[in-house]
């Protein structure tokens, strides 16, 4: 995958600039850093559970980097550290919510880490049975096809998700209406401890989108560019009014499904040993640097600068107010006024 | 004001709310051009478009989950599940999804949402279409959950419920539907939810009730007054949750016997809350057992008409249960 000439990075004909795809590497590593300190805040005792992402951020950028902030919106999952940050979440904003604070733009401290949501982001408050979300998305695109507005509702989940009912429901009446909505099937391999095999019988999501009347796409999830391309098709077939795609992006799951699972109960030594191979940052940074993009000085540059921003957003998140117990029983239904 | 039944009332206010919001849409199987399978949308498909009133497919799930995304994007959907029993796909996300989205996201997210669930026994429908189900979301924090007997509380209470900023159950008896006319208020008729009527006043003995028996318990009182001097006051719940406690408490102060009549079943039933309510906060005015009727302990209606008939409700029933209690 790696590339050692500089004429195929191939991001010029995507329409992305120099400075494009060294942002999004930049983003990769603000998701991986924000996602490392959380780990380590959890390790400290200040963060309860922590449910990462780490090994998806060059899909989560890729596919999310053709939305448009403020008028797209995303039903995300719980591994859509690096999505959300693309929608707009802060460092900040995600360490709040992971600390439970009272002022967490996703919940107000009432939900666990990792249920990635706000309003004013369009990203659609997030549950945790999985697959629940994948409707919302719908309902949305919906919405939009109604009413007739240039919106595209993305949807993410993982490929042990894609197999509940709720999201044969969802896909399937997308499909009927071709409403503007893309399915992200982020394909780690693994459902907590159960490998795909064990899990989709035909081995493919993407396949199945055929039964739905709408491309299915697969592409590799350690690609960031790869992604983007699929994405970027998708969100025009979306606003064309041509409907739905299936993105499932293959992507390695570097860590244990949460803080609460140790994977080296049920994956082999080795499998476990040879992840980092395959850690999309280190293998997009060598395409950049092949390219002459990514010079040592800007590297250190893009690390000094995230480490100091996610020091700086953990800082201030700390500060944040703690819920306050006389609210808890407020908003579970509009209050005058709202 | 015009003479409408209960089904006819429920389409007024859909096609009002429709003409009045744009926002408002209506979905769910069979809603469009054959106008629902008790024609509750008729005429709506062809005056308002195949998008504001939408075919969906066999799946409730996405019905109740679609919706709710519509609300979360500014709509505000009326979702109809065909047969209230047909809803357990939907539960996950009535009950887990719905019912706590503004809580869990810290008020910023509401959904203004109707679930249409049409219920009730008496149709020939069996097990599976003539389930009361009410309970499994009266006992849901988050939701609403409303249960009209006349034309008029339909009409404005499904008004009410389009308009009001939070997910709104709405429960409409089927045997009601065409049982009878009444008259409905012309103009904006907007029915609150959280209040309920006193359909009848009395004073010897409450009766709570909502749906299909109001209507069974307005026939029971008069055949109470007539044959035994009985003075019945009939309390239509009509909102179950919130719930109008206030009247409910009323209504026994005034007449120390309070009798909850519903067809679901009764274990753990609605009638167990309004019991419950009653004995902690009503017990000094009590003079009988708070006293319950309801639907047999049976996982369902069962179909021969024998065997529905049994199952039933019906106003002897209550007029028998109401004689007992009176005696006490």
């Amino acid at each position: 995958m790696a590339n050692t000439k500089v004429a195929e990075l191939g991001h010029k004909a995507l329409g992305l600039t120099d400075a494009d795809v060294l942002a999004m590497y930049r983003q990769m590593l603000l998701a991986r850093a924000v996602d490392e300190r959380m780990w380590l805040m959890q390790r400290a005792g200040k963060i309860a559970f922590i449910i990462s992402g780490q090994g998806h951020e060059a899909a989560q950028i890729g596919i999310t980097w053709p939305m448009r902030p403020n008028q797209d919106w995303m039903a995300p999952y719980y591994r859509s550290i690096a999505s959300a940050i693309t929608f707009g979440m802060t460092p900040e904003d995600i360490v709040t919510a992971h600390l439970a604070k009272g002022d967490d733009v996703s919940s107000g401290g009432r939900q666990m880490p990792g249920h990635y949501g706000a309003a004013r982001y369009n990203i659609v408050s997030l549950s945790s049975p999985v697959g629940t979300q994948v409707l919302h998305a719908v309902g949305i695109a919906m919405g939009a096809w109604v009413k007739g507005e240039d919106v595209v509702a993305l949807t993410s989940f993982g490929e042990g998700t894609s197999n509940q009912g709720e999201i044969h429901e969802a896909m399937n009446f997308a499909g009927v209406h071709k409403l503007p909505v893309i399915f992200v099937c982020e394909n780690n391999g693994w459902a907590i401890s159960v490998p795909l095999d064990q899990q989709v019988g035909g081995l493919s999501v993407a396949a199945r989108a055929a039964g739905y009347g709408f491309p299915g796409v697969t592409v590799d999830g350690g690609d960031p560019l790869a992604c983007y391309a699929a994405a970027k098709e998708a969100h025009e077939r979306a606003r064309r009014g041509e409907g739905p795609t299936l993105i499932e992006a293959v992507v390695v799951r570097l860590t244990s499904h949460s803080s609460d699972d140790d994977q080296r109960r049920y994956r082999e030594a080795g499998e476990v040993e040879d992840l980092k191979q395959h850690d999309p940052l280190p293998i997009f940074a060598n395409r950049l640097r092949a390219a002459g993009l990514l010079t040592t000085e800007l590297e250190e540059q893009f690390r000094a600068e995230v480490k100091a921003e996610i020091n700086e957003a953990s800082k201030r998140a700390e500060a944040h107010p703690e819920p306050d117990v006389a609210n808890a029983e407020r908003w579970v239904y509009a209050e005058d006024g709202d | 004001m015009a003479e409408l039944n209960i089904l006819e009332a429920i389409r007024a206010a859909m096609d009002e709310e429709l003409e009045r919001d744009p926002n408002v849409m209506v979905l769910g199987e069979d809603v469009g051009k054959k106008g629902g399978v008790f024609g509750a949308t008729d005429g709506l498909w062809a005056k308002y478009g195949g998008k504001r009133v939408l075919d969906t497919p066999l799946t409730e799930a996405m019905i109740a989950g679609a919706a709710a995304g519509a609300a979360i994007y500014g709509l505000r959907p009326i979702a109809e599940m065909q047969f209230a029993d047909f809803a357990y796909p939907a539960f996950n996300q009535i009950v887990s999804e719905i019912s706590r989205m503004r809580y869990r996201s810290n008020n910023t997210f509401g959904l203004p949402m109707v679930i249409r669930m049409p219920y009730g026994g008496g149709v020939h429908g069996a097990l599976y279409h003539s389930q009361s189900n009410e309970t499994y979301f009266t006992s849901t924090v988050g939701l609403k959950v409303v249960a009209p007997g006349t034309p008029a509380d339909a009409k404005g209470l499904l008004k009410a419920a389009v308009r009001d900023s939070d997910p709104v159950m709405f429960f409409e008896h089927k045997k009601t539907y065409r049982l009878f006319k009444a008259e409905v208020p012309d103009g904006d008729h907007v029915v609150p939810i959280g209040v309920a009527d006193v359909a009848r006043p009395g004073k010897h003995l409450s009766i709570f009730c909502y749906g299909y028996m109001r209507f069974c318990a307005l026939e029971a009182a008069e055949t109470l007054a007539r044959e035994d001097g009985i003075e019945a006051e009939v309390v239509d719940l009509r909102s179950l949750r919130p719930l109008d406690t206030a009247t409910v408490l009323a209504s026994v102060a005034k007449t120390g016997k309070a009798l909850v009549v519903h067809e679901a079943n009764r274990f753990g039933g609605f009638g167990a809350e309004v019991a419950a309510i009653i004995a902690e906060e009503g017990f000094e005015h009590l003079d009988g057992p708070v006293t319950r009727l309801a639907g047999p302990e049976v996982p369902g209606v069962p179909f021969h008409h024998n065997l529905e008939d049994w199952f039933m409700l019906n106003p002897a029933k209550i007029v028998e249960a109401a004689r007992a209690l009176a005696a006490y």
